[in-house]
């Protein structure tokens, strides 16, 4: 049942993605940011962490999902840490995604060829 | 002698020779339908360098060198080179011509560039400035890619609008009347901007100086539609097309009858998925060098207006909320 | 004749195809949907291994961010999106291959100036706002929360 929801969630959250890339012409990159801060409100107003518990990876894999972190990092690093949370708290929940994501591109910019594209 | 420019329009008297003439495709463009018009075609897009900047200086060069050799000159026998290309500060040109120690101009026209080197190359020729004079220019899929849009492996999705850089380059060697095809009139286009704004539409943004150089060149020179097998546009694509289709009808001119687009000729636009169609200084030089002039040198096509169309903006202007300029530049060539 | 940029604009429209809606939000919804079932197999597989449910989130992000790279390292990740358009740009496969897709691109210009400055060409603005909208979302927080 978890892997249809997260089907039907993570699909229509593309779906969404496609429907302002056809329609408005926005570029990838203001459609990017969007879902970021969308998921980081969603999740201030406690909308996105219900639909985390429903969709699971349906709701966390898309990038309002990387919102949501980010938020719900923020949250925990308020609580403990105060006003100092408020700017360590995003970092530190995306941490481990920004690492990876650096290191896996440092990594194919060395052990790949740089690539044609046929279409 | 009688000579004026009048309109952007250069009327030749002595109508210039292009003696020679070469086209160098990437491994793409040598797929296509015309395929067997080209002189050299890549064996893939690297063309044997570690870059596609340098890809492309490659292109050039194979393109200069082909055409020297089809036409039986040296090095020596030419007076100078125009080029241009697509990269910013015309590196392509720059880079492929440093080391052939002749006299270089280089160009910018966006895609019209080949029309505009021509254009010019003829000018001087017709001017009794003597010699050879090679008109020059390519542009490369990859290194326009990573240039004006997106990383070569980033997994955005082309718009339907969206046109092919062609990997491609082509030269032609102008001089005095000698043999077709012959240069009987060029006309320099003014810009012309509508307002378009979708990089993704490139088409759209040249259609109107097409119109607009194709109109004045034809009025000019008091010719009509019908004096023309083809007229032969650059890089419109699918939809530029038939935008010049529309404009021509608001004057009662039926041009889709005599209308050839480069960028439809080069590719299989459904086998090759190259949505609206090939764009890129590469892709008129190459039509034009490899298959238009070699059909008017046998004769089997006798006038063609050749008009090159170019979008003259950068992302930096784009970025800047500025709308994309259009130009185009029409050369009558003829076999007789 | 003279034309207006107001009438050119409607020819344009008239003229330009639009994408086929219908294919492209199917593919986007099949494609997207797909990711993330296996997002949410691996989801299921690190809880099963027994970490917590920020460790197996953290790990899963890491997985599919690995896959994403390796499909771009071999120019198959492009291709896939070509049908799958937002599909699979906003996924966080889509996210690594913004980040690895320059890095790649870029190394002609060497590790610092190519690699390096151009790595971040894509997402960098992802992150920033993604980052403000958190520092914001934490202020307020430490101001009404209490």
């Amino acid at each position: 049942m978890d892997y249809l929801w997260a089907f039907l969630v993570g699909g229509t959250i593309c779906l969404i993605g496609q429907l302002l890339i056809d329609l408005t012409k926005l570029s990838p990159a203001r459609i990017l940011v969007s879902f970021v801060v969308a998921g980081v409100f969603l999740s201030a107003i406690g909308w996105y962490g219900a639909l985390v518990e429903f969709a699971g990876a349906g709701a966390t894999v898309p990038l309002t999902g990387f919102g949501y972190l980010l938020a719900e990092g923020v949250k925990k690093a308020v609580q403990t840490d105060g006003l100092i949370g408020a700017l360590t708290g995003g970092f530190t929940a995306a941490s481990c995604g920004l690492a990876t994501v650096m290191i896996l591109g440092l990594l194919v910019s060395l052990l790949f060829k740089r690539g044609d594209r046929v279409s | 002698m009688g000579k004026f420019i009048q309109g952007g329009t250069v009327q030749m008297f002595n109508a210039p020779s292009v003696k020679s003439y070469a086209a160098a495709v990437g491994k793409k463009e040598g797929e296509g339908p015309l395929a067997d018009c080209f002189d050299y075609i890549g064996e893939d897009v690297t063309l044997g360098t570690d870059s596609w900047e340098k890809a492309e200086n490659m292109l050039q060069k194979y393109a200069f060198s082909i055409a020297l050799q089809k036409g039986s000159l040296a090095q020596t026998d030419i007076a100078m080179i125009f080029a241009g290309d697509l990269l910013n500060q015309c590196t392509a040109s720059g880079y492929a011509v440093r080391d052939f120690d002749i006299p270089f101009v280089g160009l910018y026209g966006a895609c019209s560039t080949m029309a505009e080197s021509l254009a010019l190359a003829s000018v001087f020729i017709e001017n009794g400035l003597g010699g050879n004079i090679a008109a020059l220019t390519s542009s490369h899929f990859c290194a326009a890619e990573r240039q004006f849009r997106f990383p070569l492996n980033y997994g955005g999705q082309r718009t339907p609008t969206s046109q092919w850089t062609a990997t491609a380059a082509g030269c032609a060697v102008v001089s005095s009347r000698e043999m077709p095809p012959y240069i009987n009139a060029v006309t320099f286009g003014k810009i012309k901007d509508y307002g378009i704004t979708d990089v993704n539409n490139m088409g759209a943004a040249m259609s109107g100086a097409a119109y607009d150089t194709i109109s004045t060149h034809l009025s000019n020179t008091s010719k009509s539609i019908d004096d023309f097998d083809y007229i032969v546009t650059g890089d419109l694509g699918l939809v530029g097309s038939e935008l010049l289709y529309d404009l021509f009808d608001k004057d009662r001119v039926n041009i889709q009858k005599k209308h050839k687009d480069c960028g439809l000729m080069l590719y299989d636009l459904k086998g090759q998925d190259i949505h609206a169609g090939g764009s890129g200084c590469g892709c008129a030089a190459s039509v034009l060098c490899g298959y238009f002039l070699q059909e008017i040198a046998q004769g089997k096509i006798k006038n063609i207006l050749f008009t090159a169309t170019g979008a003259l903006m950068s992302p930096t202007m784009i970025q800047q909320g500025e709308s994309i300029p259009g130009i185009a530049h029409a050369i009558h060539i003829s076999s007789e | 004749m003279q034309i207006t940029k107001k009438d050119y604009a409607e020819l344009t429209k008239k003229r330009s195809p639009n994408t086929k809606l219908p294919k492209t939000l199917t593919k986007a919804f099949l494609i997207g949907g797909a990711i993330c079932v296996i997002g949410q197999g691996f989801l299921n597989l690190y809880t099963r291994l027994g970490f917590d449910k920020i460790d197996a989130g953290a790990l899963t992000s890491v997985s599919l961010m690995f896959i994403a790279a390796v499909l771009t390292g071999f120019r198959i990740y492009d291709k896939i999106a070509r049908h799958a358009g937002a599909g699979s740009i906003v996924p966080i496969t889509g996210f690594a291959n913004s980040v690895v897709s320059p890095a790649l691109e870029f190394k002609t210009e060497g590790y610092i100036l190519g690699v390096g400055a151009k790595m971040f060409v894509i997402a960098g603005p992802v992150i920033l706002y993604g980052i403000t909208a958190s520092v914001i979302y934490g202020v307020i927080l430490y101001v009404f929360g209490r």
